[in-house]
């Protein structure tokens, strides 16, 4: 337990250091908060057919671990966010992940439709009303021609700084049918956000689904170590050498092993893969980034600077507090045991690197 | 990027034999296995094939890059046939050579994958009695596994009851990419078996399974299979110790072999995370998921993961503690570790010997 006066040192930080937080979470957008943004058609649809509460159910944002007791969404979200996070550190920006069941529709024109809308839902009841936020915009990865055409219409709105998809989609990321939403991210500056979750295409593990919600919460570095492996051994940023790719809430130390691993392994597979001329831990250290929370780090703190060391890069861990996800207790929001030297560049630095659109 | 730093060769003088963990024994000619087929099974091996998940009958899902499907170029036997068919060159190249007292044999064929349950059983018992035959009998510096067709528990029990009298089998084999996650209820009797028996189970990653190896369905290349591999593992621990297996099962040793152990320390940390705010869920986890890692499983080291800067490696053997890894080459394939110049970091003489031969020794109860 921090006394008064270490507390108000280490929240004075953030101020001072201009923090931006990669991974805050408004409420998924219901029904009635789709329905201004849906044309006559669309309204009728999701009317009539029971569309309204899209949550994942690899990723349930009402049940506990998703909701700290004290940092609910009751009343006015946004109000409650300033009051609990934005206010209080003195953020200078918060990017807004909406983790939603529109990754996971199978009709590819209704996904296109929700996207559309909860972009639009965001833009109006979030974005316009605090100067301090951003967002990742949703586009439809089982529509590419219309995930393109959200990019495009969106891309003159700088405060979408990001294109969000899963840990766990319907096909490896890397793969081409997705390259025409990359070469559109590329073209306007967005990182490709990755974050936790599944669309449930696929079972989570190599032995199928899981009996509890744990497990799928254990898994998810699966999910992104693929994700990581797949974008590079496909080329993805071979034809996109500016593209980023940001790994939100995966628990950040499982990366050393993928990369040692995957650059053993590419000297002796790479002929399979003649256009991926860099070793891939090279690759993930110009490409890949981590936001903070949550951080699966060792009992003994003195260890977390040995995990970080082990990128043997200070450019890829972005912060995030992961609000309103019951990770931490007050505002203790840095994974305890950071190295001092370590924390400016986490907090400001890299998230500017990382994030062109910001301040555009 | 740092530098690699090459420390070979410090205290490396392994005075004992060393344990490999992981030795795949081939058939000398494709039907070689038939040989040990009831004739009710040869027949229809011959007139319908072995049917398993793998797309491809007869090629491998993600062809490896060198001939024999991935094996050592040097370990094609001056007698012909394929690499580790041969007894007496497998003998000399790997056994002799790397001062290996102790192999234990990992048979790869598809017995517990056969979606011909009666089938897998029988492929089963077969690759038991060829195991016997052609390499534990003759050499007993090697040592036998008891494959079981694990999705019919009550087989593999029945396999589990017939070999046990017979201690040139040192474990029992399952591979970790089972129908549904293996601390499930239906894989129990399986547990209990070996609990009782004293031995350990080995789950060796395979090279297709019923599911994709990505949560995002099937990656395009090897390169990409051969880590996902490891993730089989990872399941097999997390859902071992979340269904609550070590709870009815405390005294069950689990063998995670071929998928190396970087990732271990980073998964265990995210287990007792989780588990701290998750524990509602899961009433039946008594304990912190790490003191199950710590007493139930064990790690072979090959393919050991090589950091660009290899002391780094020191960090991770210092988390998992030098206990529970156990040597192993994967002879004779591919990305095979040598005894001589695996761990390119400064070991103490008590971790070399523990890593080399000390702890599978004692797993095994090779005396």
């Amino acid at each position: 337990m921090s006394t008064m006066s270490e507390t108000h040192t280490k929240m004075a930080r953030f101020e001072t250091a201009g923090a931006i937080d990669c991974d805050v979470h408004p409420p998924t957008p219901r029904r009635a908060d789709l329905i201004p943004y849906l044309d006559d058609y669309w309204q009728e649809i999701v009317t009539s057919r029971e569309v309204d509460v899209l949550e994942l159910m690899g990723y349930p944002e009402r049940t506990r671990p998703y909701m700290r007791p004290d940092w609910t969404w009751s009343g006015d979200p946004l109000a409650q966010m300033q009051k609990n996070l934005l206010d209080p550190l003195g953020l200078e920006g918060a990017i807004l992940n909406v983790v939603s069941g529109a990754h996971a529709l199978f009709d590819p024109y209704l996904a296109a439709a929700i996207c559309r809308a909860t972009n639009d839902w965001l833009a109006d009841k979030w974005l316009s009303r605090d100067r301090r936020l951003r967002a990742s915009m949703l586009v439809p990865f089982q529509n590419v021609e219309a995930a393109v055409e959200e990019i495009e219409r969106r891309a003159e709105d700088k405060r979408f700084v990001q294109v969000l998809t899963l840990a766990m989609t319907e096909l490896p990321l890397g793969r081409r049918t997705y390259w025409p939403i990359y070469e559109a991210a590329e073209k306007h500056g967005l990182p490709i956000g990755i974050h936790a979750g599944s669309n449930f295409r696929h079972a989570p593990s190599h032995s199928g689904f899981h009996s509890f919600l744990i497990e799928d919460h254990v898994v998810q570095p699966q999910g992104f170590s693929t994700q990581v492996a797949s974008l590079i051994s496909e080329g993805v940023f071979v034809k996109y050498p500016k593209l980023k790719a940001v790994m939100i809430e995966s628990g950040v130390t499982w990366m050393p092993a993928l990369m040692w691993r995957m650059s053993k392994d590419w000297r002796g597979t790479r002929i399979e893969v003649p256009w991926v001329k860099d070793a891939p831990a090279d690759i993930i250290r110009r490409h890949i980034r981590m936001t903070s929370q949550p951080f699966d780090g060792p009992d003994d703190v003195e260890d977390v600077a040995k995990t970080l060391d082990h990128l043997l890069s200070d450019d890829m861990l972005l912060f995030s507090s992961d609000y309103p996800h019951w990770h931490f207790e007050g505002l203790d929001v840095l994974p305890e045991g950071l190295p001092e030297a370590k924390v400016n560049k986490i907090l400001r630095d890299n998230v500017l690197a990382t994030y062109p659109r910001f301040g555009g | 990027m740092e530098t690699p730093v090459l420390e070979r060769g410090q205290e490396k003088a392994q005075t004992q034999g060393v344990v490999d963990c992981d030795v795949h024994p081939a058939f000398s000619r494709p039907d070689q296995l038939l040989d040990y087929l009831p004739e009710r099974w040869k027949t229809h091996v011959r007139d319908f094939a072995v049917r398993t998940a793998n797309p491809l009958l007869g090629t491998l899902p993600y062809p490896r890059m060198t001939p024999g499907n991935g094996m050592r170029r040097d370990s094609w036997p001056p007698n012909g046939g394929p690499p580790a068919s041969d007894l007496a060159f497998l003998q000399q190249q790997l056994l002799d050579q790397c001062n290996i007292d102790y192999g234990i044999l990992q048979p790869l064929a598809a017995g517990s994958v056969a979606f011909n349950q009666e089938l897998g059983a029988a492929l089963c018992a077969a690759l038991n009695d060829w195991q016997i035959d052609k390499f534990a009998g003759p050499e007993p510096r090697l040592k036998a596994s008891i494959c079981v067709p694990q999705e019919d528990a009550r087989e593999s029990v029945a396999e589990i009851d017939r070999r046990v009298t017979d201690r040139r089998f040192v474990q029992i084999a399952m591979p970790p990419r089972t129908l549904e996650p293996c601390g499930r209820r239906r894989y129990w009797p399986i547990y209990e078996a070996a609990e009782h028996y004293g031995l350990p189970i080995g789950l060796h990653t395979s090279a297709f399974g019923y599911r994709p190896n990505t949560p995002s369905g099937w990656s395009s290349f090897y390169l990409e299979e051969h880590y996902a591999a490891s993730n089989s593992l990872q399941t097999v621990l997390s859902s071992m110790i979340l269904e609550g297996v070590f709870e009815q099962f405390p005294k069950l040793k689990i063998v995670l072999v071929e998928g190396g152990f970087s990732w271990l320390p980073s998964l265990v940390w995210r287990l007792d995370r989780e588990w701290k705010r998750m524990r509602d869920e899961v009433p039946h986890v008594k304990r912190k998921p790490s003191e199950y890692v710590r007493e139930n499983f064990w790690y072979t080291t090959q393919p050991i993961e090589e950091p660009e800067n290899n002391r780094h490696l020191l960090d991770i053997l210092r988390w998992i503690g030098t206990g529970r890894l156990m040597f192993s080459t994967d002879y004779p394939h591919w990305d095979f570790d040598d005894p001589r110049f695996a761990f390119k970091v400064p070991l103490t003489q008590a971790e070399r010997s523990a890593i080399f031969r000390d702890n599978a020794v004692d797993l095994f109860g090779l005396k």
